[in-house]
């Protein structure tokens, strides 16, 4: 397939798929058995400037957006998608920054996220607030020129790795979903310290900690946007980032093919090899036609969020949504072709269908994808019928 | 500091094919990327700047095509790229080549450093180095696997053999190649990528860098390939079989014969 890529984006998603191939690809199952931080990768990445596609030129990056990130995202999660999401989280973490955030904001942290020095990270879910995000209880109390921050964030990707923290906390108990905003807290405020880190499935090169707020103090200035406004900025951050995730399932579910096809034309039973049996060609034929009808989807609503369209909501949970389900299935698909092989850790499909898994989970469950879908397909029928 | 770095463009050794025929490696249909120990001399050269200051400069000879190889060294880091090209420097041979690259690098005058790959992984001569310090009359070191020191005047390295490594200092300005064991080299950054692209290739023929024409190309290579063969395995291993002490004094017998 030809997506009419520009030279530049051809440049970057080459660049990433030889770091993919090249420097990820070696070590991933030893990150995935030491569930050790990818620090040397990040390094790797950063010396390679792809921590700046995504951030426009007056802040040190490179003027792409969330398609040029969404190419990287693909390519470095066909190696390993734990090393992707712990580069795409820094994206998670900035596009609140980007899209909210005053002049000096911008200024002050884009360039070094965009060079790849410092990591972000983004922090709203808490133990008692996942899919229903106005569950929050992480409170933030102005008290002269600072807010002091208190509660407990949980499961947040680069907890503890990461410099930069977007968080969302309540700052008027009163208002419902209108009482929440958010902030920019740095590593090494007071107050500010991580929990233990999580034992995942998955993605386990990746950091996932508890973010724990004990009155810690930062400047009135590191508010982002109004008061009020904090599940607004988490939604159109989603908004953004939920494309990404739809290129983390692509990637993964591509990295199962090519595995699953590789095999299948060595392995040999019955004096022949496996890929000419008609229910293993089925099989790969299905698998590959689910991964190009993803990345065709995914790929169109990370062009239309860039091109600046107003509600994209539905069109991004639908590339969160339609690309994690294919992964699912066809990281499942690939260990059932690989057989007995398939299911030991010398081979790379199992560590696939482990990482498929949050895809359908993070930045919103598919249930909760599927419910932003139908309620604008209402909202847009009731609006026609008016 | 300035430092020059030799780099070749090289059909893809994994691609590799060579015509029973005429000995000669075949080129056509096969991708080609810069010769893989070039790779190491760049990735020294731009540590040393990096760590130094100065300046790098990445020399090749070849067809216009071979321009590439020079845009791919200025992705990674390296200042300018002069490709020498012209009908007249074809068909040389490491004596011609190393003549040549010899007036391009007089002509860039002030340079402190030459760093060439060990060998290139087409001809594998690995005398292309070497004939550059002959023609410049200035010293060389072989197969170096580490840079201890270097300051403006002098050069400490440690050279690799087969038995170990030889400790070496040298005046400057001096050349030489480098082993794989000596870095990692570094991959290209999207804003060296696009720095790369807009660059503009010096391309100089034989009169820039006034050379005499009967040491270039065709006319300046007095060797001539007869016969590219692999060499016939004239030993042969045999496998002692049976219970291991059974082996053992079957090869005890063998020794005792010969």
């Amino acid at each position: 397939m030809d997506y009419f890529l520009t030279e530049e984006q051809q440049m970057i998603k080459e660049l990433a798929a030889r770091i993919a191939d090249e420097k990820i690809k070696p070590v991933a199952a030893e990150l995935d058995e030491k569930e050790e931080f990818p620090w040397e990768l990040m390094e790797v990445l950063a010396e390679s400037d792809l921590f700046a596609v995504w951030v426009p030129e007056e802040y040190g990056g490179l003027g792409g957006g969330v398609f040029e990130q969404a190419l990287v995202v693909e390519e470095l999660s066909r190696a390993c998608s734990g090393v992707a999401v712990s580069y795409a989280a820094s994206g998670l973490g900035s596009f609140p920054i980007l899209m909210f955030g005053s002049e000096a904001q911008k200024q002050q942290y884009m360039p070094d996220i965009a060079n790849g020095k410092r990591l972000a990270a983004f922090a709203l879910t808490e133990a008692g607030a996942g899919s229903d995000v106005s569950g929050i209880t992480t409170t933030a109390t102005l008290d002269g020129d600072e807010y002091v921050l208190n509660g407990t964030k949980q499961w947040i990707t680069n907890g503890g790795e990461a410099d930069i923290y977007t968080v969302i906390a309540v700052t008027d108990k009163t208002k419902g979903a209108r009482g929440a905003s958010a902030f920019i807290v740095e590593k090494g405020t007071p107050g500010l310290s991580f929990g233990k880190k999580e034992k995942k499935l998955g993605i386990r090169a990746s950091s996932t900690t508890e973010v724990i707020f004990e009155n810690c103090r930062i400047p009135k200035e590191n508010r982002l946007g109004r008061e009020g406004m904090g599940f607004i900025i988490a939604m159109k951050t989603f908004d953004k980032t939920r494309p990404g995730i739809g290129a983390q399932a692509v990637g993964i579910a591509q990295g199962a093919l090519d595995e699953a096809v590789q095999y299948a034309r060595q392995r040999v039973q019955f004096d022949q090899p496996i890929s000419s049996f008609q229910g293993i060609q089925f099989m790969l034929a299905d698998m590959a036609t689910q991964v190009e009808a993803a990345r065709a989807l995914v790929y169109s609503v990370a062009r239309l969020v860039d091109s600046g369209a107003r509600d994209v909501s539905k069109a991004a949970a639908m590339a969160k949504l339609f690309a994690s389900d294919v992964c699912m299935k066809v990281t499942v698909d690939a260990v059932q072709i690989l057989g007995g092989y398939g299911y030991m850790r010398e081979y790379p499909v199992e560590k696939m269908m482990r990482d498929a898994k949050i895809t359908q989970i993070y930045e919103g469950t598919n249930q909760i994808q599927r419910s932003i879908i139908a309620l604008e397909l209402i909202k847009e029928a009731a609006r026609k019928s008016k | 500091m300035h430092i020059v770095v030799c780099i070749k463009q090289v059909p893809d050794p994994s691609q590799a094919r060579i015509d029973r025929e005429t000995g000669m490696v075949i080129r056509e249909g096969v991708d080609k990327i810069t010769n893989p120990f070039d790779l190491y001399a760049l990735e020294e050269a731009l540590r040393l700047k990096e760590a130094q200051g100065g300046k790098v400069t990445a020399l090749s000879m070849g067809p216009p095509a071979a321009a590439e190889v020079l845009r791919d060294a200025i992705a990674m880091g390296v200042d300018h790229g002069v490709l020498l090209s012209a009908r007249g420097f074809a068909g040389a041979d490491t004596l011609a080549t190393s003549y040549t690259l010899a007036q391009a690098i007089r002509r860039l005058a002030d340079v402190h450093l030459i760093i060439c790959g060990k060998q290139a992984a087409d001809g594998d001569t690995a005398q292309v180095g070497p004939g550059l310090a002959a023609n410049l009359d200035i010293p060389h070191i072989t197969q170096v696997r580490k840079i201890a020191q270097i300051t403006k005047e002098s050069l400490q390295v440690e050279r690799l053999t087969d038995t170990g490594y030889e400790a070496i200092e040298v005046n400057l300005p001096a050349v030489i190649t480098v082993v794989k064991e000596i870095n990692e080299p570094r991959l290209p950054g999207l804003r060296g990528m696009m720095r790369a692209k807009k660059a503009e290739i010096q391309v100089w023929g034989p009169e820039e860098i006034d050379a005499d024409e009967t040491r270039i190309g065709l006319k300046g290579s007095p060797t001539q390939v007869w016969r590219t063969f692999e060499p016939e395995i004239h030993r042969k291993g045999e496998m002692l079989t049976g219970t291991p002490s059974e082996q053992a004094a079957a090869l005890w017998e063998r020794l005792r014969a010969l």
